[in-house]
């Protein structure tokens, strides 16, 4: 007796498999969608190609004058190139450049990290990048310790002074923000009244307002003789406005923690710092990872506000080197290239910020 | 709401009295820099380079000040200043002296508590012209557009100007001096407005920069010069005579590469000026050798002009109203003696 065997399913059509299928399925299923995918192929491609060839096929990529861009008709990087150490370091001394790169060095060694899952002592290197790493950079950049010679605020500048105000700015705002969505929140009528009135004043000036009166106004109602450094003073401006946006975001995440979390913990005895550290801000701030980063995103954009006040920022380096006569019209480059520089910096924030919504996902999610 | 601001007024004006500042010469010598406020990037007058030096006609006024006073033209600390924030960080102290394309205004000088130490640069409104026009003159524009930046004093300066000759225009006007000198590129208008160092330099950021030419009429007066505080008299010869010192020097030709043969010249004009005879030095409380100090560090005000704007360099001004008086000009300094 022959034992039945069945032929062997046939493969699908070609027309629904590889490339061919997935075109099929998703470009050129309906008549409308081909016409669709027609015409919007049409207009990228058509918009792509004189982009490319502005930025790559006809640009100009090295020289060291106006001259080296005057023959194609493409992007002129050659400026970029030209002006890459301002840009990234300000008017740092040239010589000691290596200090900034250390600690941009440790930047990158102590966050990288965070990214994969799997890489271990990540709590220590957390709280390095938060204790350690910013007394160490701060020694490093200003110097007149340790032998390294000081370097005066004013030298600083460029993308380094950029990621500077933004790293203080979040690692400052984080603490006060939830510090004050607490006071907000306390039944104690003091802290309460004090904490409303610091957000509501903060929140209710823009931040160029904040950044003018620390530069203009504050100096004149100091005492004769004593002045306090510039970026000392829009640094704390900054923080300030940060950390009244932070308690905010911090308070929405307090306010969607069902009641009984909160009787819970007081029913295990816990004191109020125990039952809010171990049990109602992890899950409030996981909640509101979302909007935090989001606040991170818009104080690094806004960190080159501090142009207005002639602190020389990546943007102000930017702006001040594409007026230089001894090269042509580059303000489209240079715009380009600051942009670029804070897309890279916004997008790696968005993408931490999504890795640790996936982690931390116990299940809770609507 | 009234009050307040009043009472604010009242003591932000009470501390700008209160902080006449005396001394700043002592100060400087006690800290040896000079702090100087500059502009934040003005093409010619303050901007970086690509190694992060600071260059400019207002850059080297703050250095000739430093070399007078402390000998050495490379100790000042440059504290980059925007327009609204450079009388405050000079009336607060954070800054010795501001050489910032300023213009000397009556209200600046009598209502802020500064001094104007004098005129290093005389700057005023002008026209840049597409040169297939063929127009000589200002008086011939009659009917043109000018393209022109939003907001600014240019629009009512050129308003005057053609109202009181008789004459009609069409303004194009953009927001940003970028976008301006496109349009101007692109043809849009017939002629451009601005400052005349601006014109310099939006001229030199043109794909041809030899298709426009500027109009010799200048339609407002913009004398810049370095601003101190007032009050402090001693600080204020220093700057004002560091000027002077520069001008004198072109006018007796001496310059940075011969100031150590004329110190031995025959002129007692020159050796007063350059320490060997008399005591300017002593009597505005620097060292004998101040003059010669700026010159030969720095340069006398003909090299000054011709290294950051002159004809040599991509803005290409002339001298104008910057040479010597007996050159045409307006530069005149009084004598040392």
């Amino acid at each position: 007796m022959n034992e039945f065997k069945p032929l062997p399913s046939l493969p699908p059509p070609a027309s629904l498999t590889g490339v061919v299928g997935w075109l099929h399925k998703n470009l050129f299923s309906t008549p409308l969608y081909t016409i669709l995918t027609l015409v919007v192929g049409y207009l990228v491609i058509s918009s792509l190609i004189p982009v490319l060839d502005w930025a790559i096929f006809s640009a100009n990529f090295t020289g060291n004058d106006r001259s080296a861009c005057e023959s194609g008709t493409g992007a002129c990087w050659a400026f970029i190139g030209n002006r890459i150490n301002i840009f990234a370091y300000g008017s740092y001394p040239a010589a000691e450049y290596w200090r900034l790169d250390i600690c941009f060095a440790l930047l990158v060694l102590s966050f990288g990290p965070q990214f994969f899952d799997k890489f271990p002592y990540k709590m220590w290197l957390g709280v390095f990048s938060l204790t350690g790493f910013p007394v160490i950079c701060f020694y490093l950049i200003s110097g007149g310790a340790f032998g390294l010679e000081s370097i005066e605020t004013g030298k600083w500048g460029g993308l380094a002074l950029t990621l500077m105000l933004a790293y203080v700015g979040i690692v400052a705002a984080l603490p006060f923000g939830i510090v004050l969505a607490l006071g907000r929140r306390s039944e104690m009528p003091v802290i309460r009244t004090f904490c409303i009135a610091f957000i509501e004043l903060w929140r209710g000036v823009p931040l160029i307002s904040v950044l003018f009166m620390s530069s203009v106004m504050l100096p004149l109602f100091l005492p004769e003789g004593m002045n306090f450094d510039k970026l000392l003073r829009a640094l704390i401006g900054i923080t300030m406005f940060q950390s009244a946006y932070m308690a905010e975001v911090i308070r929405g995440g307090l306010q969607a923690i069902p009641r009984g979390q909160y009787e819970a913990s007081k029913a295990l005895g816990l004191s109020y710092w125990k039952s809010m550290g171990l049990i109602i801000l992890p899950q409030a701030l996981k909640l509101v990872i979302p909007g935090i980063v989001n606040t991170f995103i818009a104080l690094f954009k806004d960190t080159t506000l501090v142009l207005i006040i002639g602190l020389l920022d990546i943007l102000a380096t930017v702006q001040a080197s594409i007026t230089d006569p001894e090269w042509g019209s580059v303000a489209t480059e240079g715009y380009v290239f600051a942009a670029l520089c804070f897309w890279v910096f916004c997008f790696g924030m968005s993408r931490y910020s999504q890795s640790l919504e996936r982690k931390l996902h116990t299940g809770h999610k609507r | 709401m009234k009050k307040s601001i009043t009472v604010f007024g009242a003591m932000a004006a009470t501390m700008i009295a209160t902080s006449a500042f005396a001394g700043t010469l002592e100060d400087v010598t006690a800290r040896g820099t000079l702090s100087c406020g500059v502009n934040t990037g003005l093409p010619g007058f303050s901007l970086q380079d690509d190694k992060g030096n600071w260059t400019g006609i207002d850059v080297d006024v703050c250095r000739a000040v430093a070399a007078a006073v402390l000998g050495d033209a490379t100790k000042v600390r440059f504290v980059p200043l925007t327009a609204k924030e450079r009388f405050t960080a000079l009336q607060s102290g954070e800054i010795d002296m501001l050489s910032r394309n300023t213009t000397w205004t009556h209200t600046r000088d009598t209502s802020l508590g500064l001094n104007f130490a004098g005129v290093n640069y005389y700057d005023g409104q002008g026209f840049l012209v597409q040169k297939a026009l063929g127009v000589k003159s200002a008086k011939e524009l009659d009917g043109a557009s000018v393209c022109i930046q939003a907001g600014t004093t240019t629009e009512l300066n050129l308003a005057d100007y053609f109202r009181l000759n008789g004459m009609k225009y069409s303004a194009v006007v953009y927001d940003t001096s970028d976008q301006t000198r496109e349009g101007f590129e692109a043809a849009r208008c017939d002629i451009l407005t601005s400052d005349q160092s601006q014109l310099y330099a939006i001229r030199s950021k043109m794909a041809d920069p030899t298709s426009a030419v500027v109009l010799p009429e200048v339609i407002s007066k913009e004398p810049l010069g370095p601003v101190v505080r007032q009050g402090d008299d001693a600080w204020f010869n220093i700057v004002k005579w560091t000027l002077y010192a520069q001008v004198n020097a072109e006018e007796m030709g001496v310059t940075s590469a011969n100031a150590m043969e004329m110190k031995t010249a025959a002129d007692p004009n020159v050796k007063r000026l350059l320490g060997t005879e008399g005591d300017a030095g002593a009597k505005l409380g620097i060292s004998a050798d101040w003059a010669y100090n700026v010159v030969s560090q720095v340069g006398n005000y003909g090299e000054m002009f011709e290294r950051n704007v002159g004809l040599k360099t991509p803005l290409a001004i002339a001298r104008g109203l910057n040479a010597l008086w007996n050159n045409g000009g307006l530069q005149y300094a009084p004598p040392i003696r």
